[in-house]
């Protein structure tokens, strides 16, 4: 018997990886900036984003949305009535999107030509673990943290925190009965990832959105 | 005596916790599986007796969770039996202020330990690769036992 070592140096999610850059490359060259919202179950994402793509078609920009879900396509029809595009992914137990059921619910979509479109948001599943392992593609990942989870998220899960992009706060709204500490919260997200552009909303009230859509607006011109 | 009444009419409930708690590493065991049944597959006479794994503090891996699920991973495949080494590798960071590329303590704070500023400037630790593979091959001489067996 003869022992042999081969190096590998290889991605584990190489293949993810490559269909993530080969997907990046269809979004940038098409002109549509793609964001990747993720949270916890339970955070606002589909909230957040049914005030977002109303306010953006208001504003007159084409959005569209792909949805993330274990079971059920609830949320596609909650975002549906919008007005935007939007469909569901569903996983069937799988814990996080991926850049191939990406780019499998891109085609045939008919309602959707990536070139005729300024947003797309892709909302992945309600899971604060894996989906920071998965590149989808995306220009923007966006992490969502409610006044209600609990200050020190930021710190459980740093492993997705680092990775975003933008961070947004929901539910401000009943920050207070929550006894939600803003303070806390800013400084914890802001040690796990320095520097990175955070948003305080309520997508029942509306505060905080219109400085979101303008960082949208800011982003999605051509550099 | 509680806890040891509640085992006694569960009896699965600590394998059900840990199969639940590890999905995560249950798919990247799946994708080290697929990759390193692809790469041995230049070695048709070998079997692949380790997997070197290089994985980054912010991977959000569990080890233990990992192994667990590398054994449910390599089951039944040609790569059942194969031990799973994982270094796992510190967070490195660079100090825009002071210049420093320096190991953090832990994942709680993005802070050069040299000077104390706050960086987003990541050298290491988001790392999730196979680093090498260990083979075992019969001598090209000898007549191959793997597949006498067969």
């Amino acid at each position: 018997m003869t022992t042999r070592i081969v190096e590998l140096r290889r991605g584990i999610l190489k293949k993810n990886d490559e269909l993530a850059a080969g997907l990046r490359g269809r979004f940038t060259s098409a002109g549509v900036l793609v964001l990747n919202l993720v949270s916890s179950p339970g955070t606002g994402k589909t909230a957040f984003l049914e005030r977002t793509l109303r306010e953006l078609r208001a504003r007159g920009a084409q959005a569209a949305a792909l949805v993330g879900d274990l079971e059920t396509d609830n949320d596609a029809r909650r975002l549906a009535a919008s007005g935007a595009p939007v469909r569901q992914i569903n996983t069937h137990g799988i814990c996080h999107l991926d850049a191939e059921m990406i780019g499998k619910h891109l085609e045939g979509w008919e309602q959707v030509s990536l070139a005729g479109l300024d947003y797309l948001f892709i909302e992945n599943v309600g899971n604060l673990v894996c989906p920071s392992s998965y590149d989808l593609g995306e220009r923007i990942r966006v992490v969502l943290l409610s006044v209600t989870e609990g200050e020190d998220k930021p710190l459980k899960y740093p492993g997705l925190f680092n990775s975003a992009d933008a961070a947004v706060i929901t539910k401000i709204d009943i920050a207070g009965p929550c006894g939600f500490d803003r303070e806390l919260a800013l400084h914890n997200i802001n040690e796990i990832r320095p520097g990175i552009r955070i948003f305080e909303t309520s997508a029942k009230s509306g505060a905080g959105i219109d400085d979101w859509l303008d960082y949208l607006a800011a982003q999605a011109k051509p550099s | 005596m509680r806890t040891s009444a509640t085992s006694q009419s569960y009896p699965r409930r600590s394998i059900l916790q840990k199969e639940t708690r590890s999905v995560h590493e249950l798919s990247i065991a799946a994708s080290i599986v697929e990759s390193v049944t692809e790469s041995a597959a230049a070695y048709p006479r070998a079997r692949v007796k380790e997997v070197r794994l290089r994985v980054g503090a912010l991977a959000s891996i569990v080890e233990d969770s990992l192994q667990f699920c590398w054994g449910l991973a390599t089951e039944g495949s040609p790569l059942a039996g194969a031990a799973l080494v994982i270094h796992m590798l510190p967070v490195i960071v660079h100090c825009d202020a002071c210049g420093a590329e320096t190991e953090i303590a832990g994942v709680q704070s993005f802070r050069c330990p040299k000077c104390g500023e706050l960086t987003a400037d990541l050298r290491q630790g988001r790392e999730l690769e196979i680093e090498s593979i260990e083979l075992e091959e019969p001598d090209p001489a000898s007549p191959d036992p793997v597949e006498e067996r067969v």
